[in-house]
């Protein structure tokens, strides 16, 4: 990989790491006294292995001038390598925060291994982690091949992809040792979320870059998809991690915000995360590669354009319906929950565009898992997004929120619709960039199919019981006017569905663990001889060589 | 638009656009996209009509229902209070004994007091009130400070070694520690009460030796708080030593560390966390329904 950057890019990118290390190292020292000191020192080791890697390198001779004629795919395969890895890492966490939910002795008394520093660490894990890795991967193969451009040059792929993965090792080991600005999916501390707003910067103009140097005259969907989700993540990150750090020796910063204004500001970039995060960008994800793999035309150019419109502008609105009957003024959650029911509408036309283009291939549904999981994707995408508007109404929203509802619903989505649609693209895009006529086993893949939905259908029924449950007991009354159950008796009542979650969450991470080994299986095989890479692969139209 | 081709699946027109090998259709938008379109803006508009709903600088549109949530809360505050209020008087007017003669009265005492003891203290007295290791059981005859409901509604107002200022004090001193006993001194003590107690059916060899000191030392040092005949003292919150009701338990181990390091368990007090009446059911439900007398009250 490091062969394939010229001896500039090499040196470039030893005064990058070079940097990285620099600051880690201030940022240990002003820190020393704090656990802000073991974040900077995770942040020299980083920037001194990118060092080492490259001054190993730094003579290898200069790369082929034909490299250019060919798209550049290495931070592709290293992105799809570590989402894996973060998808076992995220998930086995997740399994581990059912179990302790089941068991809450599962902590083994140790702090680091409470439920309030593991929970973040699940969330940050698959959110970022598997989900962040798997969309910088994808986007940058879908910008190239849609654009026919090669990336712009070399360095500042290498620069965002292991960016970001420090921003994610920072916040995930910070939780750990107990470092949090208690925002939900958004708990690392100010530190974390600068270095994230120039990684994300550098992402944004990379993208960019690669879209002007486009060689198609009109830019496909996918890539408006993938740009709302880098801009609109950038400006949500910035305004709700305004904070002022309590020196720059320690960890902790306080919200620019407070209040009502806080929860305000947490829920509009919260829901909006959900809305440009994980569904924008993996929208993007289904418009490539769903219709590659079936092979099919989008069912309608016009229904795309009306859905990207919509959900890029109702869902602005929608953050108030997380606080319902709260402090918040009762006309700012009318306007969430009205915004959020229109919503609907666009939401289901992306999930009808999707099923629609399967129409004249639905015998490969049938018969290729990775295209049917991203045809379940788009099914579970429309329950999800439905379930979704169905919450956001004042009254249903009292009957669920703060139960295992929102939890289910949650799952329904990550599971269902992030997860497999990641898994679907995972399954194209591998064989494709390791030049592998197709994945190591198709059985493993059917394997795999089956795990996730049968993990997905358990976990969610499981809370979608447990929920309901819930809410009722809480809001069931004696005839006197007194409560009728106490809150650990509904503690009680949720045990078995914890316990079905937990079974849920096993086969669904079991389905991921196959789905690895079955990547780094596909990788490890022969490539396929040159002569017959055409033939198997020639769905890339060439890149228009000289620019 | 430039209509491409025809797709041979459908037979429809392409856009006549590709990207990578992509192609679009030039499918119109389905009619029941713009339908529901219409009809959920149609919804959102009438629902903004009637409810608060849009800011109009320092204030926003009131609604024509006149709706607010926060007035509602209120008002369905003052009416659930109002309706509770039949049994709610009485139960604050009548004294404890005069309550549980009334029947209907104590059918709600039962109803409210499981779930106000589950909320708050089922999590140190357990669920089934009968306590664990360090908590003491509830569900049992014998009492520390005595197991009539006023003193037990004091004993929830001021709590044990709490911060309330008038809080009650139960002060097991640490003979151990302090010097005042010996380790063999001790373990003859430990033998007598286990000697005598009631229901101890586990004596070992080790309970057979000091039998006779132990009874001596226990009217020197242990008398003056659990009473000569070791049968507590309520008035200093000191146990009953002789019957089969332990806060910890009656194995040597824990007896042996009660008297080498004393003990000041501690119960919060309730005063400021649960109002007079809520404090009163708990009293009642504690001394008359958890684990006793349950069915004289059905
Ligand atoms: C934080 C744990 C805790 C909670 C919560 C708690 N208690 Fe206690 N309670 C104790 C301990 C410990 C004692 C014994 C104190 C001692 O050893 O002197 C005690 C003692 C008592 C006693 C005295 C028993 C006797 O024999 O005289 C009563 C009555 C009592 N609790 C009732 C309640 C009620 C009713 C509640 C709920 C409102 C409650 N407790 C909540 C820890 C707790
Ligand atoms: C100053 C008064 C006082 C004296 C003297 C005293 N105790 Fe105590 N003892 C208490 C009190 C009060 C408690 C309850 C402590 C608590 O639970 O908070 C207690 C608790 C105990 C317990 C725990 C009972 C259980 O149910 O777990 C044992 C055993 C005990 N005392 C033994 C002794 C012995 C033996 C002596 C003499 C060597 C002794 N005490 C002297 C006041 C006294
Ligand atoms: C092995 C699979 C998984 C298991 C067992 C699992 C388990 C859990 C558990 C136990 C919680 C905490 C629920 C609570 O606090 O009551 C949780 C929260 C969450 N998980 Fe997962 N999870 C899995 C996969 C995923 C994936 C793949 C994603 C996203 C891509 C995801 C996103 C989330 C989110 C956003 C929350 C927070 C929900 C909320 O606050 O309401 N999970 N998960």
């Amino acid at each position: 990989m490091i062969a394939g950057l010229t001896a500039t890019e090499r040196q470039i990118g030893l005064v990058l790491a070079g940097l990285v290390t620099l600051m880690g190292a201030a940022l240990g020292i002003a820190g020393r006294n704090d656990v802000l000191g073991y974040q900077g020192l995770l942040i020299v080791v980083f920037g001194a292995l990118v060092m080492i890697a490259l001054l190993r390198n730094l003579d290898a001779p200069e790369p082929d001038e034909s490299r250019l004629a060919e798209y550049y795919d290495d931070p592709i395969r290293f992105g799809i390598v570590l989402t894996m890895l973060w998808a076992i890492f995220g998930m086995f966490v997740g399994l581990w925060v059912a179990a302790l939910l089941a068991w809450p002795e599962l902590t083994f008394d140790a702090a680091w291994a409470s439920f309030g520093r593991l929970r973040p660490a699940h969330t940050t894990g698959v959110i970022f982690g598997f989900g962040g890795n798997a969309l910088i991967a994808t986007s940058l193969h879908v910008v190239q091949r849609t654009s026919r451009a090669r990336l712009p040059d070399q360095v500042s792929p290498w620069f965002v992809l292991l960016g970001y993965n420090l921003f994610c090792l920072l916040a995930v080991t910070g939780y750990f040792a107990g470092i949090t600005q208690s925002k939900e999916y958004a708990e690392p501390e100010w530190y974390a979320d600068l270095w994230l707003v120039i990684v994300w910067v550098a992402y944004f103009a990379l993208y960019i870059r690669t879209l002007a140097r486009r060689k198609e005259p009109h830019i496909y969907v996918a890539n408006w998809y993938y740009m709302a989700f880098i801009l609109v993540v950038a400006v949500l990150h910035i305004v709700n991690n305004l904070a002022v750090p309590v020196s720059f020796g320690s960890a902790k910063a306080y919200s620019a915000f407070s209040g009502v204004q806080d929860a305000m500001t947490q829920w509009w970039y919260g829901h909006n995360a959900v809305a440009f995060f994980l569904t924008a960008g993996f929208l993007g994800m289904m418009y490539y590669y769903l219709p590659k793999r079936a092979e099919r035309p989008i069912y309608s150019y016009r229904l795309s354009i009306i859905s990207f419109w919509g959900i890029t502008f109702m869902y602005m609105w929608a953050g108030s319906h997380h606080l319902h009957y709260t402090a918040l003024p009762h006309w700012v959650q009318t306007l969430g929950m009205t915004f959020s029911v229109v919503l609907l509408v666009p939401s289901w036309a992306s999930a009808a565009n999707a099923l629609l283009t399967l129409n004249g291939a639905w015998h490969k549904v049938r018969d290729d898992a990775t295209l049917r999981f991203m045809m379940v994707a788009a099914v579970f995408y429309g329950l999800s997004t439905f379930e979704g508007s169905f919450l956001a109404i004042r009254a249903v929203n009292s009957l669920s929120h703060y139960t295992d509802w929102t939890v289910g619903h949650v799952h329904a989505g990550a599971l269902g619709w992030v997860a497999m649609i990641t898994f679907g693209a995972l399954y194209t895009l591998t064989p494709a960039m390791w030049k592998r006529a197709r994945m190591y086993s198709n059985t493993l893949v059917e394997v795999h199919f089956w795990c996730a939905v049968i993990g997905t259908l358990i976990y969610v029924f499981a809370m979608w019981n447990s929920g309901i449950i819930q809410g009722l007991m809480w809001r069931t009354y004696n005839d006197s006017g007194t409560l009728t159950y106490s809150f650990i008796e509904s503690l009680v009542a949720m045990h078995p569905y914890y316990i079905a979650r937990t079974l849920g969450g096993l086969f669904f991470l079991a389905g991921a663990a196959v789905g690895t080994y079955n990547i780094f299986m596909t990788i490890r095989h022969e490539p396929l001889p040159l002569s017959r890479r055409a033939e198997a692969l020639g769905t890339d139209r060439p890149l228009v060589p000289g620019e | 638009m430039a209509v491409g081709e025809r797709d041979p699946v459908t037979g429809k027109h392409t856009t006549g656009h590709e990207w990578n090998g992509i192609k679009e259709l030039d499918n119109r938008v389905p009619r029941a996209v713009f339908f529901f379109l219409l009809a959920t803006i149609l919804f959102s508009i009438v629902y903004w009509v009637l409810m608060p709903a849009w800011p109009l600088g320092v204030t926003y549109t009131k609604g024509l229902l006149g709706i607010d949530q926060r007035q509602t809360v209120e008002k369905a505050v003052e009416e659930a209070a109002a309706q509770r209020a039949a049994w709610t008087d009485e139960i604050v007017r009548l004294d404890f004994a005069e309550i549980t003669k009334r029947p209907e009265l104590m059918r709600i005492v039962r109803e409210s007091g499981s779930t106000l003891f589950g909320d708050n203290c089922a999590v140190c007295h357990g669920t089934d009130a009968k306590g664990s290791p360090g908590f003491p059981s509830l569900a049992d005859d014998s009492w520390l400070w005595g197991g009539n409901p006023e003193i037990v509604a004091e004993t929830l107002r001021i709590g044990i070694n709490s911060t309330h200022p008038e809080t009650r004090f139960a002060q097991m001193p640490a003979f151990g520690r302090d010097g005042i006993l010996d380790r063999p001194a001790i373990s003859s003590i430990v033998s007598f009460i286990r000697n005598n107690a009631e229901g101890i059916d586990d004596l070992g060899p080790l309970d057979m030796k000091g039998v006779e000191e132990g009874a001596q030392l226990f009217a020197e040092n242990c008398a003056a708080c659990h009473g000569a005949e070791g049968r507590g003292d309520p008035a200093m919150g000191a146990p009953d030593l002789m019957d089969n009701s332990w806060v910890i338990s009656s194995d040597r181990a824990s007896l042996s560390r009660t008297i080498w390091q004393g003990r000041q368990g501690q119960m919060p007090h309730w005063e400021e966390r649960l109002a007079e009446i809520d404090r009163k059911i708990l009293a009642i439900y504690v001394t008359e329904i958890a684990g006793r007398k349950m069915e004289a009250a059905q």
